[in-house]
């Protein structure tokens, strides 16, 4: 066991964990923070996307001790005082789900994208949310979404 | 006939942002593997590794001692209770399917079939588990090839059965009095067309991995699943296990796409079942995603022999359908049937007179088969959209001119078909009149010509595909004479509460379809009441207590329907109590906006009035029953007819083999619209999908019958950055088969985009003598047909 200590949507924990331990499982099984799904196992669906420290990452490809002294951003400390995040409300103006499955990394990953180019061609938008993986609205409310959240100014966090 | 419902609709069409999704963007969801009962244990399976053997041994000594570990089971161990998994549909009366138990007791027939599971503390011990039982296998020959598998003298996928062919089944026009003999036709054809197309093997790939819990704690047993049937599932597990069906609630939360893929009673389902069970303590099972697609449910996997008979004026005078199916090792719930459905379907929107459907069921030591999206239409409409191009290329016809000249006229409904379906409504002149428009049809056609004649290394290639479906599974009766073991009918109950707030609950229960947004639309005009009064239940036996599940493009048409009418039956409950408070007659109120007014005066009272004046029941008619609750269970009179036209661009670099959606149209006739953003979404999705199998999608199996696509690095579902934006748009001519005039739509654009997509690159590459690729239509296959047409097919 090694002790870890997350700050994880602006809450401290220490805890003890396998170093075996992934950081979507510790996300999930230890803070019962479930907002955060497992979708591949193989990194290629993104479903398990939070932010570390800022940036984009897939949380079934980081052990959870690799989060220790970092902070995580997850799609459940992403809204602030009840008030969507703009690309959350984005999400839902331009109905940009359908099962609801891939969307917290989809939310996740395209908050990064606006940090990182806040007015992204519809290609850039594309390009940007290759690493995860819809398969109920193939895409192009999402990249609707993301035009409307970075077209709202709101898209950077 | 049913006459389309004509009081003003205030909600029903309106773009309606979604009910559901603030739970969904918040990450606040109850998926099945969030879920934790107090004292749950995990389950891990021991997954065989060959695709057929005998198991000589299976030592558990190792696993069971292990840290956490507090049960492993074999096959041997559920023998006696497990039963064998429902095959509801038997297509014909001497089917031959082998027993199928949800855990292998002393052979496997495909590789990641279940022969033993541990069941521990934790799910990390349960897996580290796996690793330490030992099975002894004894390989045995194996069976894949779906050809090789269907003829006499082949290796047996199940040596009991003597036989890999499950059942024949055939439909024929002259035999049925639908239609004339289809060798007559093909005799006299003066043009006959033969193609032997693949449907290749797909998976599912919703993005939520199947997962079950179970909680024996109570008098009933609670199941959550992410299934698409709560309702079908708890009456399959009561059969299949002895469990009496009082004894057990399913509940499908949260679930993440199905896609058909979670139509199924699965072997995980019933194996946690009866853990729980023996451990009479809550055990979850959740599976890895390679466990998904090598065990979850595979879809279509066809071989289909066609031969299109006409006139040289274009006229089609028969068509001939010869299918092979890949059933995989077993008979899923519905496995057998899946072909039938698109029985129906190859005669697609034509006229033609005559049609012979032959399919062959057959075995192979592979994963099974069973719904996938669309379920046998898309195959159907596949072959005849590309049969039809080949026709037009055969008589140098313009494809859209050879489809106009025996397509159905919109005045020539309603329409028995070849295939015996009577088409209530349609119009494909019109739909078809505003793709072409919005394509820019002519200009492509015009630049197509420019780029072959000066030899464009890319090529541009023009696909038609229009096609129609048969929406809303099931008229029950139909259901009976196809053999399939149960109704299509669906339930609602509307109960408006004291308050004036309004519960609908529905026996459809959605994954991603939206229905607690368009049932609160429908209901809320209906009542009167705001939309946002209204709360839609549903996925849980126990508040749902009769439905028939989600698939088939249902939902709305019956399911939809059933609301309808439940509310409609509580506005007629509220007019006798009103009636009473106005003192005046049932007869002489009036309902509007949720308000009863006496003919010609002011007098007036609104339906929530009502409900708490009901509820109270101090001053009810005499005999009145005080409750505005009322149930609804509609059975559907027919099956109804969504239809469009799709057309695709494609750009082929012809040094390459890549291919590049340049444009995607398509306008879609789904009857009347609940909800445009729905509807505009489910055809995005569906879109996607077809080309996921035009392009980029097939299983794979090695000649050991291992799954070499068994993880999405090698299953290749569309990215964002594999899909163009489509341009969609919509004619609606209703359904005349229920009062909302709604068709559905959930498997529309699957239907149609695969033939768009391929017809497109068959286009683009024709004048190379190419005439087909086979799908999915990835670079190399694309450049290796370029290659051996440039070789004279020497290469």
């Amino acid at each position: 066991m090694t002790q870890i200590h997350v700050n994880v949507d602006g809450v401290a924990y220490s805890d003890d964990v396998e170093p075996r331990m992934l950081l979507v499982q510790y996300l999930r099984e230890r803070l019962g923070k479930t907002g955060t799904v497992v979708g591949c196992d193989t990194s290629n669906c993104g479903s398990c996307t939070v932010h570390l420290d800022g940036r984009s990452v897939k949380s079934c490809s980081l052990l959870a001790v690799q989060a220790d002294g970092r902070e995580v951003t997850t799609i459940e400390g992403l809204s602030s005082n009840g008030e969507l995040h703009p690309v959350q409300q984005a999400f839902h103006d331009t109905h940009a789900l359908q099962c609801g499955f891939c969307t917290p990394g989809m939310i996740m990953q395209s908050v990064d994208l606006l940090a990182e180019n806040p007015n992204p061609t519809e290609s850039e938008i594309r390009v940007g949310l290759e690493g995860n993986l819809c398969r109920c609205t193939g895409y192009q409310n999402i990249v609707r979404a993301v035009q409307q959240a970075a077209s709202s100014g709101g898209g950077g966090s | 006939m049913t006459a389309v419902e004509e009081r003003p609709a205030v909600e029903v069409g309106k773009a309606r942002k979604r009910k559901e999704d603030r739970r969904l963007i918040t990450g606040r969801t109850r998926w099945t593997d969030n879920l934790t009962v107090p004292g749950m244990q995990h389950i891990a399976m021991v997954r065989s590794p060959c695709a057929h053997a005998r198991i000589t041994s299976i030592d558990v000594e190792e696993a069971s001692r292990a840290t956490g570990v507090v049960l492993v089971l074999t096959g041997q161990d559920l023998a006696d209770e497990q039963g064998s998994l429902p095959n509801a549909w038997p297509i014909t009366d001497d089917q031959k399917a082998p027993p199928h138990p949800a855990m292998a007791v002393d052979r496997v027939a495909f590789a990641g079939e279940i022969v033993a599971a541990i069941i521990a503390r934790s799910a990390a011990e349960a897996r580290d588990a796996v690793e330490l039982v030992d099975v002894e296998y004894d390989e045995l020959p194996v069976v894949l090839d779906l050809e090789a598998a269907s003829q006499e003298g082949a290796t047996l996928a199940h040596p009991d059965l003597g036989t890999n062919v499950s059942a024949t089944w055939v439909f024929d026009s002259a035999e049925a009095g639908s239609g004339s003999d289809v060798d007559d036709a093909i005799r006299d054809a003066e043009v006959t067309i033969e193609r032997t197309y693949r449907q290749q093997r797909l998976m599912p790939a919703y993005i939520e991995p199947r997962s079950v819990v179970v909680d024996p704690t109570h008098e009933q047993i609670t199941m959550w699943s992410t299934t698409q049937i709560p309702h079908i599932l708890k009456l399959m597990l009561a059969l299949t296990t002895d469990t009496p069906e009082s004894k057990l609630r399913v509940i499908a939360p949260d679930v993440g796409g199905g896609f058909g893929g979670k139509l199924q009673v699965t072997p995980e389902e019933v194996i946690t079942l009866l853990a729980a069970k023996r451990l009479a303590r809550p055990c979850k099972y959740t599976e890895t995603r390679s466990e998904n697609l090598m065990a979850g449910h595979h879809g279509r996997d066809q071989i289909q022999r066609l031969t299109l008979a006409a006139n040289r004026d274009g006229t089609v005078t028969g068509f001939k359908v010869d299918l092979l199916a890949d059933m995989g090792a077993y008979l899923g719930l519905v496995t057998s049937g899946i072909p039938i459905l698109g029985a129906f379907m190859f005669n697609a929107i034509y006229k033609f007179p005559s049609y012979r459907f032959t399919c062959t069921n057959v075995f192979t030591n592979k994963t099974w088969t069973d719904a996938y999206r669309g379920a046998g239409r898309p195959e159907a409409t596949y072959a005849v959209e590309r049969m039809m191009d080949e026709l037009a290329a055969e008589l140098d016809m313009e494809p859209m001119e050879l489809r106009k000249k025996n397509w159905i006229k919109h005045d020539e409904f309603p329409f028995t078909t070849v295939a015996g379906l009577e088409y209530d409504s349609g119009n494909y002149e019109a739909a078809t009149a505003k793709a072409m428009e919005m394509f820019g049809y002519d200009d492509l056609r015009r630049e197509q010509a420019e780029r072959r004649d000066r030899d464009d290394p890319v090529q541009l290639g023009i696909g038609i595909s229009t096609y129609t479906e048969m929406c809303g599974l099931a008229p029950s009766r139909v259901l009976g004479s196809l053999a399939y073991g149960a109704g299509g009918w669906e339930h609602a109950s509307v109960r408006m509460l004291a308050s004036g707030k309004v519960e609908v609950v529905t026996g459809s229960s959605a994954h991603g379809q939206g229905h607690e947004t368009a049932w609160s639309q429908i209901v809320a005009d209906r009542l009167g009441v705001p939309f946002e009064d209204i709360e839609v239940l549903h996925g849980d036996t126990h508040i749902a207590h009769k439905g028939m599940d989600t698939y088939g493009s249902r939902s709305l048409t019956i399911g939809g329907i059933a609301a309808f009418r439940a509310a409609d039956k509580v506005v007629e409950k509220a007019r006798t109590v009103a009636a009473h408070m106005l003192e005046a007659n049932r007869d002489d109120l009036e309902f509007e906006a949720g308000k009863f007014t006496v003919k010609g005066t002011d007098k007036s009272v609104a339906i929530g009035d009502v409900a708490l004046h009901t509820f109270a029941a101090h001053d009810l008619p005499d005999e009145y029953e005080p409750s505005l609750d009322a149930e609804a269970t509609v059975d559907p009179e027919n099956f109804s007819f969504p239809h469009g036209t799709h057309l695709c661009a494609v750009e082929v670099d012809t040094e390459t083999g890549a291919t590049t959606i340049r444009s995607y149209v398509c306008v879609d006739d789904v009857g009347a619209v609940v909800n445009p953003l729905i509807v505009e979404g489910q055809v995005h999705g569906g879109v996607a999908q077809g080309i996921g199998q035009a392009l980029y999608e097939e299983a794979i199996h090695d000649e050991s019958g291992t799954l070499v696509t068994g993880s999405l690095v090698d299953y290749l579902v569309p990215s964002a950055a594999d899909l163009p934006s489509f341009g969609t748009d919509r004619t609606e001519t209703p359904a005349l088969s229920n009062p909302l005039g709604v068709k559905g739509v959930g498997e529309a654009g699957t239907i149609a985009s695969t033939p768009a997509v391929v017809n497109a690159i068959v286009d683009a590459l024709r004048p190379m003598g190419i005439n087909d690729v086979p799908m999915p239509c990835s670079p190399y296959r694309v450049w290796k047909a370029i290659q051996t047409a440039s070789d004279g097919g020497q290469s």
